[in-house]
Parts: C-alpha cells; sequence; structure tokens
C-alpha cells in the first residue's frame, strides 16, 4: 500500500510538468503584457523593466530559468503588485481559502451522505424525496446566483449573517460562502449516496444483518455505510475541482481576501508569474485531493487494493 | 414528443423569441442611457419593463441582448466541441491499442485539471471581449467528456457484423467512422450536446462574472449579476432580473436534456 502510494505520488510530477509547460507557453502567446498601462511607459523605461524581470530573453531561456527556480521552490516576483514575491501574495490568501473550501467539503459530505442514506433508508418519506428533488436546483445553479441570492436574504432581509466587510477570524462571514460553496455538492452527493445505498440494501448480508434482529441504526451506519461510500468517494476528486472553481466565485461574491482573486486579476494584468504560481498551487492541491480519493477507495473498497 | 421534451423546448422557443424580436418592440436599446430614470424599478410609463441599472440602461434590453449572446455562443461553443469530441472519441475507439491509450490519456491529465484554470488561460490569449475568442476557449475544453462517451460507444461498436463487413468489403476507415460508427452514437451524442450547452451558458457567465468575458457596453448574465450584485441592497430587481433569466434557461436546457438521455439514451435502443 505505502509503495503504491508512493508511485502515485511521483507518478503526479509528469502531470505537474506538462500542466507547468502547458500554461507557460499559452499565457506568454497571449497579446499585451504585464506593463500596459493607460499611461504608455517610454521605450527605455520599458525595456529596463523587461531586463530586470528577465523578459527580453528568448523564450526558451526564461522557460528554462522559470523551471530551475521553481525546482527551486521560487516562484518568482509578482510583475504588478511591487516588491511582493509570489508565493507571499498566494500565502497571505491561500489559508482563508483553504478553510473555505475544506469546511464547505467537509459539510458538504457529511450533509450529502446523511441525506442520501436516509432516503435509501426510508422510499416513503415525502419530505426527503421533496428535499432531494430540491438539490437538483442546487446542482444546477451555479454558485454566483446562489450565493448572492442568499446574501440578500440571510444577510439583508433577515440579518442573521454578516456579509460586507470581512474582519478575519469572525465566523460568521464565513457560514454563507461555505453554504454556497457546499451546496452543488452535497446536492451531488445525496443523488449518488441514495443510489448505491438503495443497491446495497438489497443485498443479502443486510437481510441477514436485519434478520438477526440488529437495530436499524447498526444495519444502516455500520453494515451498510461503507461500501456504499465508494462511488462517493470517487466523486470526490471532481468534486475538490468543483469547490476551488467555486471559490473564486464565492470569494468575489462575498468579498472575501483569499487567494482566488489572485488568479482572476493576474489573467487581466497579464502578471506571468502570479497567474503561473496561482496556476501551480491550485493544481497541486486539486491532485493530491485527487491521489487521496483514489487512495481512500482503496481502503474502503478491498478489490481494487493493489496486490 | 413526451412532456418531460415538449415543455422545456417550448420554455426555450419563447426564450429565445423574446429575446431575438426584443430589440423591434423594446423601446430601448442595451446600451441606450435614459438620464432621468437610473436605477429605477420595473416600470412601464417609462418602458422599463424590468427596470433600470445604474447609470439608466434598460434591464429588459441588456438582459435580452444577454440572453442572445449567451444562447448564441451555447450552440456554437456546443458545436465546436461535439465536433471535436466526436472526432477524437470515434478515432480513439476505431483505432485501439496505443493509439487509444495516448488520446485517452491525454483527455484524462486534462480532465484532471479544473476547468477554469483552462479557460482562463485561454482567455487571456484572446484581445479582452472577443465572442468569437472566448467561444473557441470554451468550445476547446467542452469537448472532453464528449470524446469519452463517444470512445465507449465505439468500442462496443467496433465488433459489430456491420462494421466487420464494412472492413471486410473494403471501406476505408474514415469512410467506417463517418457512415458506420457516427450515425449509431448520434442519440448519445444529441443529448449531451443538449447538456453541453448549459455548462457552456454557464462558463461564459462565470467568465464574465469575473471580468474575463463580454466586455461593456455589451451585458452577459454573468456581469449583470455581478452588477447586480453589488447593488442589491438598493436596487434588488438588478440582481434578480439576470438570475431570474439565467435559472429558467439553465433549468429548461437541462430537463431538455434529461428527458431527451431517457428517450435517445444508450440503452434505449
Amino acid at each position: 500500500m505505502l509503495g503504491y502510494a508512493l508511485r502515485r505520488v511521483v507518478g503526479l510530477v509528469p502531470t505537474l510538468f506538462v500542466l507547468v509547460t502547458l500554461s507557460f507557453f499559452v499565457i506568454r502567446l497571449a497579446p499585451g503584457g504585464p506593463f500596459d498601462q493607460e499611461q504608455v511607459l517610454s521605450p527605455a523605461i520599458r525595456a529596463n523593466l523587461d531586463a530586470a524581470y528577465g523578459l527580453d530573453q528568448p523564450l526558451l531561456v526564461q522557460y528554462g530559468r522559470y523551471l530551475g527556480a521553481l525546482v527551486r521552490g521560487d516562484l518568482g516576483p509578482s510583475l504588478r503588485f511591487k516588491d511582493y514575491r509570489v508565493h507571499e501574495l498566494i500565502g497571505r490568501g491561500l489559508p482563508l481559502s483553504l478553510t473555505i473550501g475544506l469546511a464547505a467539503a467537509a459539510l458538504a459530505v457529511v450533509v450529502g451522505v446523511w441525506l442520501g442514506a436516509l432516503a435509501a433508508w426510508r422510499p416513503e418519506s415525502r419530505v426527503l424525496k421533496g428535499l432531494i428533488n430540491l438539490s437538483l436546483l442546487g446542482v444546477i445553479l451555479p454558485g454566483f446566483v446562489v450565493g448572492p441570492l442568499l446574501a440578500l436574504v440571510f444577510g439583508i432581509y433577515w440579518p442573521v449573517f454578516r456579509i460586507a466587510g470581512y474582519e478575519p477570524g469572525e465566523v460568521s462571514f464565513l457560514v454563507l460562502p461555505v453554504i454556497t460553496l457546499a451546496l452543488p455538492v452535497a446536492a451531488y452527493v445525496a443523488r449518488m449516496m441514495r443510489d448505491s445505498m438503495r443497491e446495497v440494501l438489497r443485498s443479502n448480508y443486510i437481510r441477514t444483518a436485519r434478520a438477526k434482529g440488529l437495530p436499524a441504526r447498526v444495519v444502516l451506519w455500520r453494515h451498510a455505510l461503507r461500501p456504499s461510500l465508494i462511488p462517493v468517494v470517487s466523486y470526490l476528486g471532481p468534486a475538490v475541482a468543483f469547490i476551488i472553481t467555486g471559490s473564486l466565485v464565492v470569494e468575489a461574491v462575498f468579498g472575501l481576501p483569499g487567494s482566488g482573486r489572485y488568479l482572476v486579476q493576474g489573467a487581466i494584468d497579464r502578471d506571468y508569474p502570479l497567474v503561473m504560481g496561482m496556476i501551480l498551487v491550485y493544481g497541486v492541491v486539486t491532485l493530491v485531493c485527487n491521489l487521496l480519493a483514489d487512495l481512500l477507495y482503496g481502503w474502503l473498497d478491498p478489490r481494487v487494493r493493489p496486490a | 414528443m413526451t412532456p418531460r421534451i415538449r415543455f422545456p423546448l417550448l420554455v426555450l422557443g419563447l426564450l429565445a423569441a423574446i429575446a431575438l424580436a426584443a430589440p423591434w418592440f423594446s423601446s430601448w436599446s442595451h446600451d441606450a442611457i435614459d438620464w432621468q430614470h437610473q436605477a429605477v424599478p420595473p416600470q412601464f410609463e417609462a418602458g422599463h419593463w424590468l427596470g433600470t441599472d445604474r447609470l439608466g440602461r434598460d434591464l429588459f434590453a441588456r438582459g435580452m441582448q444577454a440572453l442572445r449572446v449567451s444562447l448564441a455562443l451555447g450552440v456554437l461553443a456546443t458545436l465546436i466541441s461535439v465536433f471535436i469530441g466526436v472526432t477524437w472519441g470515434a478515432v480513439a475507439g476505431f483505432a485501439g491499442g496505443r493509439v487509444d491509450a495516448a488520446m485517452m490519456r491525454f483527455v484524462d491529465i486534462v480532465y484532471a485539471l479544473p476547468y477554469v484554470f483552462i479557460v482562463i488561460i485561454l482567455s487571456t490569449l484572446l484581445p479582452r471581449g472577443s465572442l468569437a475568442a472566448l467561444f473557441l476557449a470554451i468550445g476547446a475544453v467542452g469537448w472532453l467528456t464528449m470524446a469519452r462517451i463517444v470512445r465507449g460507444q465505439t468500442l462496443s461498436l467496433r465488433h459489430r457484423e456491420f462494421v466487420q463487413a464494412a472492413i471486410a468489403s473494403g471501406v476505408r476507415v474514415p469512410g467506417i467512422l463517418w457512415r458506420h460508427i457516427v450515425p449509431n452514437v448520434s442519440g448519445t451524442v444529441i443529448a449531451y450536446a443538449t447538456l453541453t450547452i448549459p455548462q457552456v451558458i454557464l462558463f461564459e457567465s462565470f467568465l464574465s462574472f469575473l471580468g474575463l468575458g463580454v466586455q461593456e457596453p455589451f451585458a452577459s448574465l454573468g456581469s449583470l449579476i455581478n452588477e447586480g450584485a453589488q447593488e442589491m441592497e438598493s436596487s434588488p430587481w438588478m440582481l434578480l432580473v439576470p438570475a431570474g433569466l439565467l435559472t429558467a434557461m439553465l433549468l429548461a436546457f437541462n430537463a431538455l436534456g434529461e428527458g431527451l438521455r431517457a428517450r435517445l439514451g444508450p440503452g434505449d435502443e
């Protein structure tokens, strides 16, 4: 198992390499540069700036330098935020983004699994059926519709949570963003859980467990839960990508100082190292989460465990 | 036609018809500024049926213009992704072996990355606000699911008798793909293409919401929602109008896609 995990970690390297290479060259193909401003710079100043950041070198040389710096753990300087290194900028926002993302993932899995399992256990319940059907809305509607609407209802008309002027450490600001992020994932997990749990509940060993008189609670949560979780776990990888995408929107909607805005702002400003850094950091997060999901999968389902 | 297909089709047809006809019966255009009515709620006296934004631009006209952009982009980008996806999937599935493995490995790698990265990177490639470029960028990443589905179906078709017969009688590979494989996957392709349209529309709105997509003076539902969200405390209609339009369109497309999949999807043949 450990050997398998190690091999998988090593396997991430070529994927990251492809990611870095592709994004490096594609971003450079883009028209415009980091120093295009309203006020046109004089050619001499422009040349000095380019030289200072190594932008006057051939693209391949720049690429080599970037990779070299990357291997040493250096993401380079930001071109637009003067005197900041990219890792400082991202490091400032990332803790908040990770907090929101992880909280949303946890909330989505707990609520989705619980709701889906109950819906499978009591197929006759109208309330549960209604909730599951309503959750389809959560899958279809994007965060930038759900977020503002939640803010309108629970922040303005019925002000239970605070929505504007984020103060660090104040949990009340984070409730609505986390719910917005978690909603579509929870909805998806609930539907998947209901279907797989329904399947599991039909199997022989569940009938045996019931027949020998175990209480419903034990049958459901101890016997049926683990195998039912398998499809949910395989969805966790895509879910992480979904949550990262969503966090860009949610941070913008609720004005949270996470790291997502650096990706967007960097793309608009042509701040090459900043965009690259964001893609790399978020790419690593995505790939690592995918890997963890795969390993969890092996733990849940002994049949796919590598020998 | 079952009601599951007819009803969403009706809703979409109605939305599209109003959006297309709006320039003829609305008294305002999407970029005209009404200095007398800035940020007014929906009213009939001045012809602002859905109210105006902070600058005094008519929200009905802007909403309908955004709807036209969304629909056009959704259909065009979906066509692109269908074309790439079907070709890629059919070739991979039919070739098999190493070619198949390499082609699908590529799809896997791109799949493993969040879509946004790719779209944001691609959108930096384009002059800001260029619609043609926007739909290329979105179409270029939308084909992955399609490629997977088509490949799976091609794999099972490849060994069927009529394909074997075509190979034996000397039909060339493009001919087999075009005449025998593609027609047999078309049902599934149509169903998934219908489900791709709302995703494309979402992408466009998402990019525009972040400020990377459609640019002023043109509106996108995404950029309208962004503006509306900033004014929602004083003028909630600025948020509710575009949010409602987007919701209606997404629900209708999804319902249509699900309905089509239930009828045309695999397992129904």
